[in-house]
């Protein structure tokens, strides 16, 4: 297929049709909401569903009853408005449910910024919504990855059945790009979702569906989590995306995700006029976090200086500190808000800092 | 020895786990046996709340998807636009619906969402141990209204079905209490004619029943059906509040 130019929500939103998404539940806000306005003029079109919901909270629970209905659906949303479907997304995982959820995440906390953020890290990988789960998290750096991604995530969210998200800032939304949109083969390997509720009868071959996240039995709430958690388990072996960037014998190793980590691709080719032989670690999923392979790098002896960058106060830098485990000091350059650094900047942080 | 009486094979065998006396086995008795007269048992899905009835569920013997607090009106949204062939109904107590669920049933009649609402007002929330619903009326004492609810304090109770049937999107909207056999056989007519509206796509439908809660009002059962109709009927008048089913 040709390259096309094309602005980042809408090469996302094309992205989903294109992985069999047909129904889309979203409420506007600054910057995703092309990936609305994308789905209003394209599913009708298509024998799909768009519905503009009352509120992100009434979308993530529409998303919700589709997906427990046997659909691929998603939502799209910002910062403010994923604080709403937080309580959704808890009972999506609850519930077992295949959803995909993307956040353009924007400057915060409160009404905040509409620019570029990544300050919704924490509440993205450490659970966010009450209780003991997560979401697959995928965290694209380019809006051609940003289309790769989406098209996994239906996938993934179906394999596990589990709530998938597609963590990107604010600037993968708005940028334009030349993207393709390469042809996939179907899965075929995905379970059947013979516990979708389409109605039953005695006569039908399948068991009455229930689509609940309620165990009021200690015991049974229990069995429910420990599936749960052996499902992440399985997860982390399986699905952990992780992108190594000029790490052999680097002297100094750069972690970051999304629109930072591309930055600092830049940075390391300035730093190398300079002598500095710079690398870096780019977490594809940021949940399930790559933990080995962040520790290998960095554990390499060549390693003496390791900073994390990101548009935030410092949040995954408490991931690669926890996967370092003390080995190795771990420094942090960033600001909070939606503050982006240049490359410039950061090569003269890590030149600041080498020094240090 | 001829059958005089069956239990309609759309709930199922479990034992219901409400209080004696309660209003809301009625009520899926009613459901229940509509969906078996109308034949839709095999087409029928249902969005169950948070509330007394979250277990509605294990009854129901449909297809069932059990939404968070007040939002299974958008979970019924999500399921009817995936699959219109379903008849798809959400069963929301006065805390669920009146209160925190407000947003998600006004824009569901709002957008005229081909679905069937059975709302069960006992004015209290029975679930959580009878604290004051936006339904309790003025100088009604529950736990968290110790001194009888104020209406200075917390305004004048919330008539839903007549607020709803201001929606265009409403097509059926009738409140009906089930204290006596005769009020009991009208609510079950009600229910009926709201999933016909359904059925025949004519848009939202909802149907408010008057119910009892005797373990937090503190009576016995007769004593709450005789408050029910001394108290609550008066403030909430049973009869159609909308119905544009015969329309165009
Ligand atoms: C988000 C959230 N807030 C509060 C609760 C606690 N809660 C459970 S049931 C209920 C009230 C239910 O009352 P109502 O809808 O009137 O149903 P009833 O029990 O009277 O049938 C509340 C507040 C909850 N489960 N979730
Ligand atoms: S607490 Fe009230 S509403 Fe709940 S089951 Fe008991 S009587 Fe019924
Ligand atoms: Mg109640």
């Amino acid at each position: 297929m040709a390259k096309e130019f094309m602005k980042g929500c809408e090469a996302i939103a094309e992205a989903a049709i294109q992985a069999g998404c047909h129904y889309f539940f979203g409420y506007p806000i600054t910057p995703q909401t092309e990936v609305p306005e994308y789905m209003a003029a394209k599913l009708p079109k298509i024998g799909g569903c768009f519905l503009q919901a009352e509120s992100e909270v009434a979308a993530i629970n529409m998303v919700y009853g589709a997906a427990g209905a046997g659909a691929r659906v998603m939502t799209s949303s910002s910062s403010p408005g994923v604080s709403l479907k937080l309580e959704g997304i808890s009972y999506l995982a609850g519930a077992e449910l295949p959803a995909v959820i993307v956040n353009m995440m924007r400057g915060g906390p409160g009404l905040g910024s509409i620019q570029a953020s990544q300050g919704d890290y924490f509440q993205t990988t450490k659970g966010g919504g009450h209780g003991d789960y997560h979401v697959i998290a995928l965290a694209p750096s380019t809006v051609q990855e940003a289309i790769d991604l989406m098209q996994d995530a239906f996938d993934l969210a179906d394999m596990y059945r589990t709530p998938t998200m597609l963590l990107a800032d604010g600037t993968i939304g708005q940028m334009m790009e030349p993207v393709e949109f390469k042809p996939r083969e179907k899965r075929t390997d995905l379970p059947a979702k013979d516990w979708a509720t389409t109605g039953w009868g005695p006569n039908s071959n399948r068991p009455r569906a229930v689509v609940n996240s309620l165990y009021i039995e200690t015991e049974e709430l229990q069995e429910m989590n420990d599936r749960l958690q052996a499902r992440y388990r399985m997860i982390e072996e399986k699905e952990t995306r992780v992108e190594l960037y000029n790490v052999e014998d680097a002297e100094v190793i750069l972690c970051a995700y999304g629109t930072v980590a591309r930055i600092c691709k830049s940075a390391v080719a300035l730093a190398a006029k300079q002598g500095v032989k710079v690398g870096l670690v780019r977490p594809i999923t940021i949940w399930p976090f790559p933990k080995k392979a962040v520790h290998d790098t960095i554990a390499q002896d060549s390693v003496k200086t390791v900073i994390t960058i990101e548009i935030s106060a410092g949040q995954m830098v408490e991931d690669v500190r926890l996967a370092v485990n003390g080995e190795k000091e771990v420094q942090f350059f960033g600001k909070p808000g939606s503050y982006c650094p240049t490359a410039e900047e950061i090569c003269e942080k890590i030149m600041e800092m080498r020094r240090a | 020895m001829a059958t005089v009486f069956k239990k309609t094979p759309l709930l199922t065998d479990a034992v219901l786990h409400y209080c004696p006396g309660c209003g809301h086995g009625i009520v899926h008795r009613l459901v229940a046996e509509c969906l078996e007269e109308l034949g839709i048992g095999d087409k029928a899905v249902a969005v169950v709340p948070v509330g007394c009835s979250v277990f509605a569920y294990r009854y129901f013997n449909v297809d069932s998807q059990e939404a968070a607090h007040g939002r299974a009106p958008a979970v019924a949204t999500g399921i009817k636009r995936v699959h219109p062939e379903n008849v798809v109904f959400t069963y929301q107590g006065d805390g669920d619906l009146a209160s925190i669920g407000t947003a998600e049933i006004v824009h569901a009649a709002h957008r005229g969402e081909k679905i069937t609402t059975i709302f069960i007002n006992n004015a209290i929330y029975g679930m959580t141990g009878g604290q004051m619903a936006p339904t309790t009326l003025v100088g009604q004492k529950t736990t968290t209204s110790p001194y009888g609810r104020d209406k200075d304090w917390c305004g004048s109770p919330i008539r839903m079905a007549e607020m709803l049937a201001t929606i265009d999107g409403s097509a059926y909207i009738e409140r009906v209490a089930v204290n006596n056999t005769k009020n009991i056989v009208r609510a079950k007519a009600a229910i009926k004619k709201a999933f016909q509206t359904q059925i025949e796509g004519k848009g939202f439908s909802l149907i408010e029943v008057l119910s009892n809660c005797p373990t937090n009002w503190g009576l016995s059962p007769a004593e709450s059906m005789e408050w029910l109709e001394q108290n609550m009927i008066p403030y909430y008048p049973l009869g159609v509040k909308k119905d544009t089913t015969k329309e165009d």
